[in-house]
């Protein structure tokens, strides 16, 4: 505690002090913090490349909630059933609300949702590589709950005791809505699984092409991975990639078999002196080409994004013009807006 | 009621990933969504809901033209929600207000459809108010979407409801709201030879043809499947 204390004390007093001595002080109380498993604040001192790498990961998480919900909104109009097609409402809209959380928890860092947008739409910021592939058949849908909701559990389980403190709330939250989407995607192959011949064919199809980028979303082997070693010392990451990956295979495979169905790979199998399953080779050239813009869906869900924004303007210009004309007139028509008329431009 | 909450659900689903800003990702779906839920609960009170939804053919749906009518922009849905929303509040409250096999729903659902009248009405005044960009299509918007409005007062059998006092206080209610968005109550009939109660009576415009193919394709794919 007395860390932390000392920590908030060097931060207030921070502002116009910038001799390197002091840098120095904040630096040791920033490290004493972490070390600590204390929570770093917006308004705490922290490292200049801290702060880059937390803008970066939540701006491509956020990214990564807006435009994961176009391959699954690709199903809404389609969904077989009123119940399914609710649930899968219900879901898009959660991704959105993600994305809200975690561009707020941004801009904690000093920047803006504006300017995060912009460097998505010109591809100066990333999303998460799974996104680029297509959702062909409505069991892409359940796939894409059990494994990619999966996979992202595992990854964000652990953020929430990231050494930041937005962020890990943020996760907390986003958590606890992302287990829920992950039971219904498994519910839902399970329904196909156990239903017609046709449906479990399509099950299993969906689940071959999901399996192999599901584990992808780990990102490259540890000996690979550029920020990891700084991550974890700032403990904003808390497992490497692969220890990761490894969670991710042991939890999926008994889901398998409960599922009756098989994960696409011979080599996969229980290791009794590791006491993990062993799992084939990744096809990192795949990942590298989907992450430098080469997958199957890149171009068209940055285009979708890029249309739904640009031809969205008109509607964010009128709200600002109408909040601009509202703040302006304070005479006796000003409660003429009515209830909610004062939270003006909601964009 | 089932059915226009049905399918002016799944025109609002249509905006999924396609909103202007992220906080009407979350409004529109929302909005979606109670209606699908109203719906959900109306075709049960009618049948199965899944059976009544998916197997029907676009002359055995019972809904407003009003609700079919796509997307077309922003403004296009906003004008669409005002005068839906005002209507389905209004009649969502007679309903509440009675005893009749429909008035638990409608007590439950008024709540709701109050909160998607305050959506379509802000924004019916940010778009009418705000730029002359947003303004000019707003009032395009409104006038032409006016032509399917008189079809909401006529008569629904089975429905014991006050509709011409309703109809009243819809177009008192429009009239305040479009006035305050510096906009002008369109001109023109609300309803035309072949638009008054067309759609109640199973006739309908050409593009809900196509939205039912979509909506449907998968169900009919695999008959007797459950999902």
């Amino acid at each position: 505690m007395a860390t932390a204390a000392a920590h908030r004390t060097a931060a207030t007093s921070a502002y116009g002090a910038q001799d390197t001595a002091d840098t120095a002080a904040y630096e040791r109380a920033f490290d004493a913090a972490v070390a600590a498993d204390e929570r770093i604040e917006p308004r705490d001192w922290m490292p200049d490349a801290y702060r880059a790498t937390l803008v970066r990961q939540i701006a491509q998480h956020a990214h990564s909630e807006i435009i994961g919900m176009q391959p699954e909104a690709n199903w809404i109009t389609r969904a077989p059933s009123l119940r399914r097609k609710a649930i899968l409402m219900a879901k898009v809209q959660d991704e959105a609300g993600h994305g809200l959380y975690l561009y707020s928890a941004a801009e904690t860092l000093g920047t803006g949702r504006d300017e995060l947008l912009d460097k998505l739409h010109s591809g100066r910021q990333k999303y998460s590589s799974i996104f680029n592939y297509p959702t062909l058949t409505w069991a892409d849908v359940g796939a894409i709950g059990w494994l990619v909701d999966g996979a992202a559990i595992t990854n964000q389980v652990p953020l929430c005791r990231c050494s930041y403190g937005p962020y890990a709330r943020a996760m907390v939250r986003v958590c606890k809505e992302e287990s829920f989407h992950q039971r219904q995607g498994y519910e839902l192959l399970l329904a196909l699984s156990k239903g017609t011949p046709e449906q479990h064919a399509m099950a299993q199809d969906a689940v071959n092409r999901w399996w192999w980028p599901s584990l992808m979303m780990f990102g490259p082997p540890d000996d690979e991975s550029q920020h990891s070693a700084q991550s974890m010392a700032w403990k904003i990451k808390r497992h490497s990639n692969d220890e990761l990956r490894q969670r991710f295979v042991d939890i999926c495979v008994p889901q398998a078999e409960s599922l009756g169905l098989t994960l696409p790979d011979p080599d996969l199998r229980w290791n009794e002196e590791r006491g993990h399953h062993d799992f084939g080779a990744i096809d990192w050239t795949e990942f590298w080409e989907v992450l430098k813009g080469n997958g199957p869906c890149n171009e068209q869900r940055i285009t979708q994004r890029r249309r739904a924004h640009d031809e969205g303007a008109w509607v964010r210009e009128a709200a600002a013009a109408y909040a601009a004309k509202r703040s302006g007139a304070t005479g006796p028509g000003g409660t003429a807006t009515g209830p909610g008329g004062t939270e003006g431009a909601q964009a | 009621m089932g059915d226009d909450a049905l399918v002016l659900s799944h025109r609002l689903g249509e905006w999924a990933g396609h909103a202007p800003v992220l906080e009407e990702e979350v409004a529109l779906a929302n909005i979606a969504l109670d209606l699908l839920g109203q719906a959900r609960v109306l075709l049960s009170m009618a049948g199965d809901e899944d059976e009544l939804a998916y197997l029907r053919e676009e002359r055995a749906f019972r809904n407003l033209q009003l609700v079919e009518q796509p997307g077309g922009d922003f403004a296009h849905t906003i004008a669409r929600q005002l005068y839906f929303s005002t209507y389905q509040h209004l009649l969502y409250a007679d309903l509440a207000a009675g005893d009749g096999p429909f008035a638990p729903l409608a007590a439950k659902a008024v709540k709701e459809v109050a909160y998607h009248r305050d959506h379509a009405e802000q924004w019916t005044l940010r778009l009418g108010d705000g730029t002359d960009v947003s303004h000019e299509r707003m009032r395009l918007a409104c006038a032409e979407l006016w032509r399917f409005t008189g079809e909401m007062f006529q008569p629904v059998e089975g429905l014991d409801a006050d509709w011409a006092g309703m109809e009243q206080a819809w177009l008192e209610s429009i009239g305040a709201v479009l006035g305050r968005a510096t906009l002008s109550v369109p001109e023109g009939p609300r309803t035309g030879a072949w638009s008054a109660g067309a759609g109640r009576q199973g006739l309908h415009t050409e593009s809900f043809g196509r939205m039912l193919a979509e909506m449907q394709h998968l169900h009919r794919s695999h008959p007797g499947a459950s999902w």
